[in-house]
């Protein structure tokens, strides 16, 4: 092989080769740890010591848990709420603005704005806005004839009070990616329907939903995968309570490790939520692959 | 009663509700921002007040407190350096990786695609335990370099993901002729590359700015009492005294404020580098 044309094979490999170390030691290298750990014992304030192989111990002990199960069952319904009323009001909001809307861009660039607050923010504006005795969500309830509510005190209301919060914050995400489906839509296509005498609600159904049905999928999945994700805003507005009402498998691994100690059972979280993501990002791959095609 | 009203009455009728139902989702949108300024702006008498005063005489004693008691311009400094380090390093690399993709043939690059696209769905909140464990192992916890590195490899995936698409726009030819004449790739891709996909280097580095400064979980495990960043801050402000709201909305908005600012002056790459990932595909 001659001298110049290792050097063009190498090349690439010269330009990857800063990211490929990044993500190699921050991403791939703690996530094998992860793996690793998830098999052994090892405890917080042990730290100095080794850590103590148990087998699938930890998985057992899991699956053995109420307030692992729990999580998983509060995880379950924020993701499928959150996703769903996020679907169709941003759904909505974007067949609102889709077209010939004097103010069109001014608003939506307003409905940037809830997506680039820090979690921590929003977390720490809901909680204020919640708040019992000053807040004023309450006192807006009560100007309009409907009674005060417990939103984070009530074990039974809080889940919902953190599904509020982020409908907030993300349904402008939804309604970013539908508005610019919608655009995409062939003017030629709407144009035909309306000379063939459809009204407005036939032309959705048969002509632009169609149309955008793929990139509402591949939306719907960044979402869930983004749900399941979430963790600030919960940890800063309820930090899983009142009980265990609103933790999250997210919030319930940070506790594992960090309050009760136990870094391989929180790894054995760790490894289950990551699987669900990584089943779920494999789906997006797969839809955005079919879309390409299309 | 509809044939009563004519077609353009019709119309006029729907577009009004449509402003109405827009204007409904613009409060919404916007209450819960309005409510946390006007907060840290209003004296303790004015915040707790029911009814709720809509008119007051704003003040910024809050921000003085914030500002000048306390440990503030610390932990400004350490979220300014870990955000601006993320960005630089993660941008840079990623421009690196993204053009190795775009434009050379190689074995196993599939596999970097699809890998550094799962890569960008790992949730932070798994990193926590074992980097925590890596960097006690190496020594290197409670550095702001340290943190800044775990943003600068979250990051990577979608830098590289979005800076790929953006070359892959580039015509070749310009590349080839550049060549010609006797360019190398490192210089091709300085001088060529580099000035023509200015618009998603910007989308990339304001996405990296802000998830670095507005990342809690990995600070708050990562970081003690000199190097933690705002986020954290505020978190433990709220936990410690919690009634304080003045102060806490006060340290709120400082850090909202980098998003008022990409909101109001890149809303385009914003919103390009929002709907990247689903509309482009």
């Amino acid at each position: 092989m001659s001298s110049l044309s290792l050097r063009q094979k190498s090349t690439p490999l010269m330009f990857l080769l800063p990211s490929l170390i990044i993500m190699a030691f921050i991403l791939l290298v703690p996530i094998i740890m992860g793996l690793r750990l998830s098999f052994f014992e090892w405890l917080m304030r042990d730290i100095s010591k080794e850590p103590t192989f148990v087998g699938l111990r930890n998985y057992i002990e899991l699956f053995k848990s109420d307030n692992f199960r729990t999580s998983v069952f509060v995880t379950i319904r924020f993701v499928l709420s959150v996703v769903v009323i996020e679907i169709v009001a941003g759904l909505i909001l974007a067949l609102l603005l889709e077209s010939g809307l004097k103010g069109m861009r001014f608003f939506r660039t307003l409905f940037v704005l809830p997506i680039m607050v820090a979690p921590v923010v929003v977390g720490v504006m809901w909680r204020f806005m919640y708040n019992p005795s000053y807040g004023k969500i309450n006192y807006l309830l009560t100007q309009i004839g409907f009674e005060r509510v417990e939103w984070l005190s009530n074990p039974d209301i809080a889940l919902t009070s953190v599904i509020i919060a982020d409908v907030w914050q993300w349904t402008p995400f939804v309604f970013l990616l539908a508005l610019a489906a919608l655009q995409g839509v062939p003017q030629d296509l709407s144009d035909a329907a309306v000379v063939d005498g459809a009204n407005y609600m036939q032309k959705l159904l048969r002509i632009k939903l169609p149309y955008i049905a793929s990139i509402l999928g591949v939306t719907a999945i960044l979402r869930l995968i983004d749900a399941f994700r979430s963790l600030v805003v919960i940890f800063n507005l309820t930090y899983g309570g009142p009980g265990v009402s609103t933790e999250v498998m997210s919030l319930h691994l940070y506790k594992s490790a960090f309050v009760s100690q136990r870094l391989g059972l929180a790894s054995a979280i760790a490894v289950l939520l990551l699987l669900l993501i990584v089943i779920l990002s494999l789906g997006l791959l797969v839809s955005n692959l079919r879309n390409k095609e299309n | 009663m509809m044939p009563l009203l004519t077609m353009k009455k019709r119309q006029n009728l729907a577009m009004l509700l449509r402003y109405v139902f827009i204007i409904v989702f613009a409060a919404f949108a916007l209450f819960p921002i309005y409510e946390m300024v006007a907060t840290s702006l209003k004296n303790e008498v004015d915040a707790f007040s029911i009814p709720p005063k809509w008119v007051f005489l704003p003040t910024f004693k809050n921000y003085q407190e914030v500002l000048f008691e306390g440990k503030f311009f610390t932990y400004f400094y350490n979220s300014i350096f870990v955000a601006l380090t993320a960005t630089v390093l993660s941008v840079a690399a990623g421009a690196l990786g993204a053009y190795s993709l775009a434009r050379f043939k190689f074995k196993g690059k599939k596999l970097v695609v699809i890998g550094t696209l799962l890569m960008r769905m790992v949730p932070p909140v798994i990193l926590v335990v074992p980097i925590f464990l890596l960097y006690n192992q190496l020594g290197v916890t409670n550095a702001r370099m340290s943190l800044a590195l775990v943003y600068v490899a979250l990051n990577l995936p979608f830098n590289i993901w979005v800076l790929r698409t953006f070359i892959m726009e580039v015509p070749k030819e310009l590349e080839e002729s550049a060549q010609m004449d006797g360019c190398s790739h490192m210089m091709t891709f300085r001088r060529i590359i580099l000035p023509l996909i200015a618009p998603g280097l910007s989308v990339a580095s304001i996405f990296t700015f802000r998830i670095s400064w507005n990342e809690f979980i990995l600070s708050l495990v990562l970081t003690n009492r000199n190097t933690r960043t705002l986020p954290v801050a505020v978190s433990l402000f709220l936990t410690d005294t919690g009634t304080e709201w003045g102060k806490i909305t006060a340290i709120a908005t400082i850090i909202a404020i980098p998003a008022f600012i990409f909101t109001f002056t890149a809303a385009k790459s914003l919103i390009m580098g929002l709907t990247a990932g689903a509309v482009k595909g």
